[in-house]
C-alpha cells in the first residue's frame, strides 16, 4: 500500500532505566517492541490495550514527543525520524496530537483565544493578519461547541469535556492531516465521552482526517475506528478490520479482552458473566521469551516459549499467535 | 486585592507587637545594661542619667512608654552614639544597606535565573551537573569566607578593584561587597530556578507546545519561563530581607557605613533603643515583602484570586 498516510515500520521505543546498582546490568524498558502498520487517508485506526502496554507510547514516538529508539515513521512518503529539528517542526502542521488530560495539557497561562490561535502564530505568523486569525479561531471554536463569548476566558474555567473541546480546536486550527488521539476521552465522564468521540468522527468526516485512535476502551473503539490493532507488552496481536475483530477474534488476547467487557443488559449479564483476564502483564523490563502473552494465555504450549510468533494473515486478520487457526476452529 | 491587602496589613499589627514586645523583654532580660559597661562612672551620675532615659522605672512603664513613642515614630535616643537619635542613625545607615542589597539582588536575580534556565534545558549533562555543583558550593561557603577570599584575589592581588571602604562617592568600592553578598543568593536562585524549569518542561502543556510546532525558543520564553518563575516569586520576599539582614556581616568585613555596624555595637553595649528600632524595622520589612510576594503571586497566575 503505497498510498498509505502514515507508514511504521518495525518502530521501537525503550527506555533506559539505568544500572541496577553501580555495577549491575543495564535495564532497559521496552515499551514498544517493533510495531508496523499502515493507515490510509481519511481512516481510524483504533489503538487498544491494557494499562502498560505501549499505546501512548506509540502515539508520542509517532508524534516526535518521545524518542523512537528503531525504525520507520513515514508519514507523507518521508521518514519523520530522519527529519531535523526544524524540518519536523514544519511537519506538524499536518500532524497533530489530541491529548489524554484535557486540562493539564492547555496552558494554564492563556485565554482561550490564545491557546487554539497559537499554532496559526508558530506557522502563519507573517502572512496571517491578525483579524483572519480571530476569525478563524472563532470557526474553529464553533465547529466544536464552544461559544464565541468563551475566546477570553481561561481553560480551568472549563470542564473537562469543554477543555477537551479546546485541545481538539486547538489540534484541528491548522487543518491537518493525521490526528493521534491519545486516550482522548479516557479522563471524561461516560455522557461527555460519547459526545467527544461523536465530535471527532463529523470532523473526521468533514475533514476528511485519518485518526489514530488510542483508547482501552474497546467500546469506544469500536464505535469510531475502521481498522483496530490490538497490542500487548509493546507488540502488535492482532490487526483487523473493526467488525471482523469484534465478531471474531483471532488472538486469545483479543478473546480475553472482548470477554471482558461488561454486559450493559442486567439478565444477560448474570447469564454470561464478564470474565476478565487473570493476572498482571509481565514486565517490560524482563519480557517473557517466546510468545509475550504466553505466561497469561490459557492456551499456551512448549511452542510458545521457544519461538516468537510472527504476525501474519489468517482469514482477513493479521495474527500474531502459532495456533490461530487452531483456536478459532473449536 | 485590595481588600486582601488591607486584611493582610491588619494583621500585621498583633505580629508586630509580638516582635516588639518579645524583643524588649529578651533585651532587657540580658544582663547589664547601657551604661554599665564604661569604667569610673560615680553612681549618682550614673543614677541621673538612667534617670534622664526612665531606665529607673519599672519595666512596664518603661515599655508603655516606649509603644507610645513608636507609636509617633519615634525611636528615640541611642544611648551610645549621645545625643542620636535611633532614627537619624536608621536615616543614614539604612540607604547604604538598601543600595548594596538591590545590586546584590539583581545580580543573583540576572545571573541565577540566566544559570538556571540553561541548566534546565540541557538538563543532566555537563552544562548541568558542572554549574549545579558550583551552586552547591555557594550556597554551603558562608559570605564571610567568600568576603575575604574575594578581597584576597581581586584587591590585594590583581589590584582590580578596592577593597571595600566606602564613604560615598566612588561606586568601585561597592563592587566586592555586592558580589559577596550576592554570591550565596545567586547559587540559590539557580538551583531553585534549574529545579522549577525542569518541572515545567516536563508538564503535559508544554508537550502540547511542542505539539503545536512552535519553536523551542518560543516554549521556553512564552510557556515555561513564567510558571517557573513562580517558586522564585515566594522565595523574594524572604530573599530581600535575608539579603538586608545578611549584609550586616558584609559590612563588618567591608567597613562599610551601613546600619550593621550600629546593630552589632548596640547588641554588644545594650544600646536598647538602637537593637530595637533595628529589630522592629527588620521585623516590618520581613512582612512587607512577603505580603509583596504573595501578591505578585496572585497577578503573575490566574487561578489565584485573592
Amino acid at each position: 500500500m503505497s498510498n498509505a498516510l502514515l507508514s511504521v515500520r518495525d518502530l521501537r521505543v525503550q527506555f533506559d532505566l539505568g544500572r541496577d546498582g553501580w555495577f549491575g546490568a543495564r535495564r532497559v524498558l521496552h515499551a514498544v517492541g517493533g510495531v508496523s502498520f499502515e493507515l490510509a487517508r481519511g481512516e481510524t485506526l483504533g489503538i487498544v490495550g491494557e494499562s502498560g502496554c505501549g499505546k501512548s507510547s506509540l502515539a508520542r514516538a509517532i508524534l516526535r514527543l518521545t524518542p523512537a529508539s528503531g525504525g520507520q515513521i513515514s508519514f507523507q512518503g518521508e521518514d519523520l525520524l530522519r527529519l531535523d529539528a526544524e524540518a519536523m517542526r514544519q511537519r506538524r502542521r499536518a500532524l497533530q496530537p489530541i491529548f489524554q488530560d484535557p486540562l493539564a495539557s492547555l496552558n494554564p497561562r492563556m485565554t482561550v483565544g490564545e491557546i487554539i490561535g497559537e499554532p496559526l502564530r508558530a506557522f502563519f505568523s507573517s502572512t496571517m493578519p491578525r483579524d483572519e486569525r480571530r476569525q478563524r479561531v472563532l470557526a474553529m471554536m464553533q465547529r466544536v461547541g464552544l461559544l464565541p463569548n468563551q475566546i477570553n476566558r481561561y481553560a480551568h474555567e472549563f470542564s473537562g469535556g469543554q477543555a477537551q473541546r479546546i485541545g481538539i480546536a486547538r489540534a484541528l486550527v491548522l487543518e491537518p492531516e493525521l490526528v493521534v488521539c491519545d486516550e482522548p476521552v479516557s479522563a471524561l465522564d461516560v455522557s461527555i465521552k460519547s459526545q467527544i468521540i461523536n465530535l471527532l468522527q463529523d470532523l473526521q468526516e468533514e475533514m476528511g482526517l485519518s485518526l489514530l485512535f488510542v483508547a482501552h476502551d474497546l467500546a469506544a473503539v469500536r464505535h469510531i475506528s475502521h481498522r483496530v490493532m490490538v497490542l500487548y507488552l509493546g507488540r502488535v496481536m492482532e490487526l483487523a478490520d473493526r467488525d471482523a475483530l469484534y465478531r471474531a477474534p483471532q488472538h486469545p488476547y483479543t478473546r480475553a479482552l472482548i470477554a471482558a467487557i461488561p454486559d450493559p443488559d442486567p439478565r444477560r449479564a448474570r447469564a454470561h458473566p464478564a470474565k476478565p483476564l487473570g493476572g498482571e502483564p509481565p514486565s517490560p523490563v524482563t519480557p517473557p521469551s517466546g510468545c509475550v502473552f504466553r505466561t497469561r494465555c490459557p492456551h499456551a504450549r512448549a511452542r510458545c516459549t521457544e519461538e516468537v510468533p510472527a504476525l501474519r494473515s489468517v482469514g482477513g486478520s493479521q495474527v500474531a499467535c502459532h495456533f490461530a487457526e487452531e483456536l478459532t476452529a473449536d | 486585592m485590595l481588600r486582601y491587602t488591607l486584611r493582610r496589613l491588619l494583621g500585621a499589627i498583633p505580629t508586630m507587637l509580638v516582635i516588639i514586645s518579645l524583643a524588649f523583654v529578651l533585651l532587657h532580660a540580658a544582663p547589664g545594661g547601657p551604661f554599665d559597661a564604661q569604667k569610673a562612672l560615680p553612681p549618682e551620675i550614673k543614677k541621673s542619667i538612667e534617670h534622664t532615659y526612665h531606665l529607673d522605672e519599672p519595666l512596664y512603664e518603661q515599655y508603655g512608654r516606649y509603644l507610645v513613642q513608636i507609636l509617633h515614630g519615634d525611636f528615640g535616643p541611642s544611648y551610645q552614639y549621645r545625643g542620636t537619635r535611633v532614627n537619624d542613625l536608621i536615616a543614614e545607615g539604612f540607604p547604604v544597606d538598601v543600595g548594596i542589597g538591590s545590586i546584590a539582588l539583581a545580580l543573583a536575580l540576572i545571573f541565577g535565573t540566566a544559570i538556571g534556565i540553561l541548566a534546565a534545558l540541557r538538563q543532566n549533562s555537563v552544562w548541568d551537573y558542572l554549574p549545579m555543583g558550583i551552586a552547591m558550593l555557594g550556597i554551603s561557603i558562608p559570605s564571610f569566607v567568600i568576603a575575604p577570599v574575594l578581597i584576597l584575589i581581586f584587591a590585594v592581588t590583581l589590584h582590580w578593584l578596592p577593597a571595600g571602604a566606602w564613604s560615598g562617592g566612588d561606586p568601585s568600592h561597592l563592587v566586592l561587597p555586592a558580589l559577596a553578598l550576592a554570591a550565596p543568593y545567586t547559587a540559590y536562585v539557580a538551583r531553585l530556578m534549574r529545579g522549577s524549569m525542569v518541572e515545567v518542561l516536563g508538564s503535559p502543556f508544554i508537550r502540547t507546545a511542542h505539539a503545536k510546532g512552535l519553536p523551542l525558543r518560543t516554549i521556553v520564553l512564552r510557556h515555561a519561563i513564567k510558571p517557573a518563575l513562580m517558586p522564585l516569586v515566594s522565595f523574594l520576599g524572604p530573599a530581600v530581607v535575608g539579603i538586608i539582614t545578611g549584609s550586616i556581616v558584609i559590612e563588618t568585613i567591608f567597613g562599610l557605613p551601613g546600619i550593621g555596624r550600629y546593630f552589632v555595637d548596640g547588641a554588644l553595649n545594650r544600646d536598647y533603643t538602637v537593637v530595637l528600632g533595628v529589630t522592629i524595622l527588620y521585623g516590618a520589612l520581613i512582612l512587607l515583602f512577603n505580603l509583596l510576594a504573595d501578591l505578585a503571586y496572585a497577578l503573575l497566575d490566574p487561578r489565584i484570586r485573592l
